[in-house]
């Protein structure tokens, strides 16, 4: 259960003392979170949770700040500094709250408790199955086994529920780890109450449950199939300290949960680089020629490499991005996929291919400008050590995993990985390739057109608009807490807080969906405007995000135009809007003053914010070239 | 290993969990001599002791130790 993507850390310990002994809090946090980027063990792991526990620091640029909380009916203890460790992996400051042992219930269902203070964002339950199925009979009918389980689930739903409407926090459930011991054998999968058939059924229901409720899952019952049980679960630590996750498991567990709090939160990757040569096929192309490279049945070489195609093709099916990034000849690189006969993926499938004899640092760098997508969504593979350590340096915020020497291994590798831990799959995602496809056509019809107008007329694009419906809010909430870019805000809501906000009479929140000739973006935009406290008659602009996909068709015109018939409706005399500056927005630095609003900074604040104002009463829309468009 | 040896291996194990360097472990050491060793930090040392050298400790024996120089004998016992 070593996670063999990471790289090793040479000089582990002079780069923690390093860090230990920096006096700057700052320093001191960027040397542990680039050393967090390394293969860390079990003792590794709980060292620099140590170090990182003496940081703790209010705030650090460039790191989010989480309160999560485990509420467990065994002791986690062991677990915690795992879970900071990772969170720092993906810059994420994780505070974490364990609840007091076996005391869920009450920590949840008592407003004065110590969770309540705490107030979590995430809020983790690791239970343990025991409780629920020590009362089952051996001898009980399935029907009779099914409900006892089934009220276990439905307590545990119930407390879920509560727990979202009272703390407004993401729940995620841990899936029920399979401590028992065979008790027929191989048999036992045919009796009901087998224990370890009720432990399968738990995870059944709870799954279902959790499907229904929204609520997400953390699912160790998974990984101990894959790493074996003995990995995750040590009878004597059980006995001796109700530990029901071994502490050499820690580091592992740590990165699951940092890996859901990060997806959460929009951080997970996006964009899969392959390289070619020894990665994608065999051989190289460029000197073995398009019969010498090795792919395909019938080969073992050829068939691990097929294995990687077919599992990039999956990845695109769920809505990741395929790009090449090769140092190749172009046309000969693109003949490959076009004549191989053995070739899964097809050229149409990467919507973007770089081949030639540049840098690949630079080339990356390329295909995250010609996506429109920040080079932290980036997975680059590539076969070659020299090549990754060169990426890994100049864009430290690229992942690059440390691939096996055995291509067989490769998608084992890439998948343990969890880059493109997903919380939703949407719609959306269903349909990025084929966004994405047709994006190359609008690239390529802009590059025809004589002018901007001429382009905008020729996309014959509409707009459908509306409020957030509850329908969309699984999609609402991926998009606002995945935009990083057209983002004045960078507010992020989890799918409970967008729910209630949907949900208020008092806030308007908006969906844009953009349509043109070339086929549907999907819903690329919400705008929520909430009335401001102070003034009545006025709305601020608490959060406007919009897909990096559309970027420059006009549709922010539109967008305002839409808001400002619907503000007026209300009688609204004017929007307040900020922009809070980070290392992402700058895009749209000038996006208020280009709609027409006018500065209109107050008291200086902690966040930087710029702050605008726009008098609806003056306000002329601008004419694009989007028509408004029925559902 | 000698008891020496062994000593030496407690004492990174224990130094590496707590980040403390000055921390010295004598055969007559107990828990609660050394500031931080707490049941939780016990059990890691435990773990990375085993992971170290191999071995794995009975249950019984890793509730009984009453200070180091135990330790060092029941580690002995096992490589024997």
């Amino acid at each position: 259960m070593q996670m063999e993507w990471l790289p090793i850390a040479a000089d582990f310990r002079a780069r923690l003392r390093a860090a230990q002994t920096t006096s700057s809090a700052a320093e001191r946090i960027e040397k542990l979170a680039s050393l967090a980027q390394h293969r860390l063990g079990f003792l590794e792991t709980i060292q620099l949770g140590r170090v990182l526990g003496d940081s703790a620091p209010e705030s650090a640029s460039g790191f989010s700040k989480v309160r999560l909380a485990v509420l467990a009916s065994s002791t986690v203890d062991q677990l915690l500094p795992a879970i900071r460790v990772a969170g720092l992996r993906r810059r994420l400051l994780i505070e974490v709250h364990a609840g007091a042992y076996g005391q869920h219930r009450q920590e949840v269902l008592d407003p004065a408790s110590a969770l309540h203070r705490f107030g979590p964002q995430v809020l983790l339950f690791s239970i343990s199955a025991r409780e629920a199925i020590a009362g089952v009979p051996v001898a009980a009918a399935s029907g009779e086994a099914d409900e006892g389980l089934a009220r276990f689930v439905e307590e545990l739903r119930l407390l879920w529920r509560k727990a979202r409407e009272t703390l407004k926090a993401t729940v995620i459930q841990q899936t029920f780890l399979d401590v028992t011991d065979p008790l027929f054998g191989s048999y036992d999968r045919l009796v009901a109450a087998a224990p370890s058939r009720l432990v399968a059924r738990l995870n059944d229901l709870v799954s279902q449950a959790a499907a229904s409720e929204g609520v997400l899952l953390l699912d160790v019952a998974r990984a101990s199939q894959s790493d074996g049980i003995g990995a995750w679960f040590d009878a004597g630590r059980w006995m001796q300290a109700k530990m029901e996750i071994a502490p050499q498991a820690a580091p592992l567990y740590g990165d699951m949960v940092a890996r859901i709090v990060a997806a959460q939160r929009g951080l997970s990757k996006r964009c899969l680089v392959l390289d070619l040569d020894n990665t994608l096929w065999g051989g190289v192309i460029g000197d073995d020629g398009l019969e010498g490279i090795v792919l395909g049945e019938g080969n073992a070489v050829g068939e691990a490499h097929l294995a990687l195609q077919r599992y990039a093709l999956q990845l695109k099916a769920r809505g990741v991005i395929l790009a090449v990034c090769s140092k190749n000849d172009a046309a000969v690189a693109e003949g490959a996929f076009r004549d191989h006969p053995e070739m899964l993926l097809k050229r149409g499938d990467f919507a973007a291919f770089v081949a030639n004899w540049e840098d690949k640092a630079a080339n990356l760098a390329a295909v995250a400008k010609q996506l429109n997508i920040g080079l932290d969504s980036l997975v680059f593979v590539d076969d070659n050590p020299a090549e990754r350590a060169r990426v890994r340096e100049a864009l430290p915020v690229v992942a690059v995993p440390e691939l096996p020497e055995d291509a067989t291994y490769y998608v084992r590798c890439i998948a343990n990985a969890g880059y493109f831990e997903a919380v939703s799959f949407t719609a959306d995602d269903r349909q990025r390739a084929a966004q994405y496809a047709a994006n190359a056509e609008r690239e390529a019809m802009l590059g025809a057109s004589e002018s901007m107008d001429e382009f905008l007329r020729g996309l014959g694009m509409s707009v459908a608009f509306g409020p957030v419906r509850p329908v969309d809010l699984s999609r609402v909430t991926q998009l606002i807490n995945k935009t990083n870019q057209f983002n004045p805000t960078t507010r992020r809501y989890s799918a409970e807080e967008m729910e209630a906000i949907a949900a208020s009479s008092e806030s308007i929140s908006l969906r844009f969906r953009l349509l043109d000739k070339f086929g549907d973006n999907g819903l690329i935009s919400v705008l929520i405007l909430r009335p401001d406290t102070a003034e009545p008659d006025v709305m601020e602009i608490d959060t406007w995000v919009m897909s990096c996909r559309v970027f420059g068709r006009e549709l922010e015109f539109e967008a305002m135009n839409i808001a400002v018939e619907a503000a007026r409706g209300r009688g609204v005399r004017s929007f307040r809007a900020s922009y809070i500056p980070t290392k992402k927005n700058g895009v749209i630095s000038d996006l208020y003053p280009r709609l027409g609003f006018t500065r209109a900074d107050g008291p200086a604040r902690a966040d930087g914010a710029i702050q605008w104002r726009l008098n609806l009463s003056d306000y002329v829309g601008r004419k694009t070239h989007i028509e408004r468009s029925a559902e | 290993m000698s008891d020496q040896e062994i000593l030496d291996v407690l004492t990174r194990a224990l130094r590496d969990l707590l980040m403390d360097d000055s921390i010295v472990l004598g055969m007559e050491t107990r828990r609660e001599d050394v500031p931080n060793w707490d049941s939780l930090v016990y059990i890691n040392f435990i773990v990375a002791v085993e992971m170290q050298l191999g071995i794995k400790f009975k249950v019984a024996d890793v509730e009984s130790f009453s200070n180091v120089g135990e330790i060092v004998a029941g580690i002995k016992a096992m490589l024997r």
